[in-house]
């Protein structure tokens, strides 16, 4: 009888093992030993043959490289958990009350689905700095030049020889006298911007403080400079203003022939002045990925990958808050705002930190994002922690010994998360 | 039963009814109602549009020439629908490199999943119903494994391949993978497996069936949901992978991420390869998220803590 009981036992054990082992000997030998062994080779030089004790911790903190990789995962960790978490939520309350809900839900969700690696080409064509190319900035030039179109004769210049001093984009004569024209001579600007309202320029008849502003330039060439020759064309709609003593005088528009009149300062000596407004370059957009953006550009691409999950995990503990609680507060004439702040955020606040807890683990490890959106030129600025791992481990250096030490930083950022799970854990089975 | 204790399991669906309304409003209250709901909508389209445009842009980008892409932006194709053609596509199937690494893909992210699945299974059936010392200890160190960053374990892993031969094979990659994808599958399976009726194990061990038809018979089929959420997030864990692709696989190996990342070096002039692969790479994660939306989002909710 004892026999047969130690025999199950034996056997028990056995299929303990059969079902265990594979498990085990996967995570002993690809990630707890490596664990261990990371630590150590932390300890060593580049390749490992000499003992070098915190050196690499030391260096970790004090190159320049790794140092910024560190700031940098310090704000993402700083702003993105807590953007994602604010979107999500504001977005799941919306879920509640707009139509085509589902449709909404799965359209933020779908992100989720796909690489870092497609959103990160997905973003490259929206980050894109020309506004021809890319979208942003196609909008946010869009928007600006509502507000503030672009001038007609940016990039203008007068000529070397000519007398013309260019002041803060403007264009200011010396002291001329009314009662002869003023010749303004410009160049520099390509035929196709030229207005189509354009006509050969032609001096005026002196009658008060008059003068012209043209296109000093011929089509193939020729012509005298500081002269109208017969084909060159009139400039029109420069804003002109005539100075006196510092002061502007008198403003005024230049014809389709490049002639402006003062009629009524019919004597004396003025400054003419072809304002700045006349010549202001077009805005252009920003360069979100250059080495100024690059990190807050991919951080919003990276609130465009996780909002969904924020919103559709928030949604669920929204679902779940009892309808009466809300009742009895719009009862008692709480407002929509009052309910929101004092009722549904304290209720969900549990799902708000599981959010927030998963999303700083996340950030911790970002890479692909940083690796495939930021251009080579620009990646030193975006470096991340992850990503400084990589490159000195596997980026040419082969410095296991750095590498390892950004390695175990890493680990020990997460384990305060670790502990959380397991808490939570322990509070859940008991 | 509880699908898993770390989350709630929510659904793509309308997250319950709108509150009933205190009963009759006053008229300009009615009136604010109203203009409220209408700013809500309009929010809730514009986040939406948000949402879609950059993905529609890549979509458009990927059917028009480079030549178009380097002149102009793809909106243009609302005025010119002309421009739009197939040639990209055309030429990516074309692509030895890229279809390689379609391929690669496949080879690495089809045993990786099917690896993770059963021999998660099978410890978390141990882990769940099986009596042994320690073996809550156990599942509390292999929960704690599921937030380790890769990263502190990828040159020892990369030196363990090379002395066995395979670094920068896909059994390489596919290793690397079962063994990061197991912490979280086991903590999810065994949370569900613990959570079938005890009786329905009796019933079957007084039957006489061993533990391995008990784990087939009765553990497998109860537990197919949980078995398919975590496949789903497996897969496209692996699919969409591309950190551990770049070291531990050979270009010859490769991965479509992997591929795709080395011809962004010059993105603008590659934009005719990358765009129509990136769609191409997307299209098998959104067949899934869309064929298998609810264990998609029960999977990578419950998958969030990795």
């Amino acid at each position: 009888m004892q026999g047969r009981a130690s025999d199950r036992l034996r056997d028990g054990r056995l299929i303990v093992l059969l079902f265990l082992g594979p498990a085990m000997v996967v995570l002993l030998a690809l990630v707890a030993y490596p664990i261990v062994n990371t630590v150590w080779l932390s300890l060593f030089s580049s390749d490992g043959s000499q003992f070098v004790g915190l050196g690499n911790y030391n260096e970790m903190f004090t190159a320049p490289d790794t140092r910024r990789a560190i700031l940098n995962n310090t704000i993402w960790v700083i702003v993105a958990p807590a953007v994602v978490t604010s979107i999500g939520l504001v977005c799941a309350v919306l879920t509640e009350r707009v139509r085509l809900g589902t449709a909404f839900k799965a359209v933020l969700f779908m992100p989720m689905a796909i690489s870092f690696l497609a959103a990160g080409v997905t973003f490259r064509l929206v980050y894109d700095e020309n506004p021809e190319r890319g979208v942003l900035n196609a909008v946010v030039v869009g928007a600006h030049d509502a507000f503030a179109p672009p001038s007609v004769y940016y990039g203008m210049s007068s000529r070397p020889e000519s007398d013309l001093s260019a002041v803060d984009g403007a264009f200011l004569t010396p002291e001329v006298n009314a009662g002869t024209p003023v010749l303004i001579p410009l160049v520099g600007l390509p035929f196709e911007r030229l207005p189509s309202d354009a006509r050969p320029a032609s001096a005026v008849p002196a009658r008060g403080l008059t003068g012209t502003v043209w296109l000093d330039f011929l089509r193939g060439g020729g012509g005298t400079a500081g002269v109208i020759d017969p084909t060159e064309t009139g400039l029109p709609g420069v804003r002109v203003s005539a100075i006196k003593e510092g002061e502007v005088i008198a403003t005024t528009t230049t014809d389709a022939n490049g002639r402006f009149a003062f009629p009524q300062l019919s004597s004396g000596g003025y400054r003419i002045r072809l304002d700045e407004a006349n010549f202001t370059p077009p805005f252009a957009g920003a360069t979100w990925l250059g080495p100024t953006l690059v990190t807050p550009s991919i951080i919003v691409a990276y609130i465009w990958i996780w909002a969904g999950f924020a919103m559709v995990l928030i949604a669920a503990g929204l679902a779940s808050i009892p309808r009466e609680a809300l009742e009895a507060a719009r009862i008692d004439g709480a407002g929509e705002w009052q309910v929101f702040r004092h009722v549904t955020v304290p209720l969900v606040r549990p799902v708000l930190i599981v959010v927030l807890v998963t999303m700083m683990i996340n950030v911790l490890k970002i890479f692909d994002l940083v690796l495939v959106l930021a251009p080579d030129s620009s990646q030193d600025e975006a470096n991340v922690i992850a990503l400084e791992m990589y490159r000195v481990s596997f980026g040419g250096d082969l410095n296991f010994g750095l590498g390892s030490a950004l390695g175990v930083l890493l680990f020990l950022l997460v384990l305060p998360a670790m502990l959380f799970n397991i808490r939570r854990l322990r509070r859940e089975h008991t | 039963m509880s699908f898993t204790s770390t989350v709630a399991v929510p659904q793509l669906e309308p997250a319950g009814s709108v509150p009933a309304r205190p009963p009759k409003p006053s008229l300009p209250n009615r009136i604010a109602r109203r203009l409220s709901g209408l700013v809500v909508q309009v929010i809730a389209l514009a986040i939406m549009a948000m949402w879609l445009v950059p993905s529609f842009g890549l979509a458009a980008a990927s059917l028009r020439t480079s030549a178009d892409n380097s002149s102009s932006g793809w909106w243009t194709v609302f005025s010119r629908p002309a421009q739009l053609t197939l040639d990209n596509y055309k030429s990516l199937l074309a692509n030895e490199t890229i279809l390689r690494s379609l391929w690669n893909t496949v080879l690495i992210t089809v045993p990786s999943t099917l690896l993770v699945v059963a021999i998660g299974a099978m410890a978390a059936y141990a882990l769940a119903w099986l009596d042994f010392p320690g073996r809550d200890l156990l599942f509390i160190l292999v929960v704690a494994l599921i937030v380790v960053p890769v990263q502190v374990a990828i040159i020892p892993d990369a030196k363990l391949f090379n002395a066995l031969g395979i670094y920068g094979s896909v059994s390489a990659v596919i290793a690397f993978h079962v063994a990061f994808g197991l912490p979280f599958a086991i903590f999810l399976l065994r949370n569900f497996f613990a959570g079938i009726p005890k009786d329905l194990l009796e019933a079957a061990r007084i039957d006489g069936g061993s533990e391995f038809t008990i784990f087939r018979r009765v553990i497998l089929p109860i537990g197919w949901p949980a078995v398919a959420s975590l496949a789903i997030f497996q897969f496209l864990w692996v699919w969409n992978d591309l950190l551990v692709a770049l070291v531990f696989a050979t270009s010859d190996n490769a991965p479509i991420t992997y591929a795709l990342r080395e011809q962004m070096r010059a993105f603008s002039s590659n934009i005719d390869v990358i765009g129509p692969g990136a769609f191409v790479s997307m299209i098998v994660p959104l067949f899934v998220f869309f064929a298998f939306q609810r264990y998609f989002v029960q999977g990578v909710l419950a998958g969030s803590v990795k």
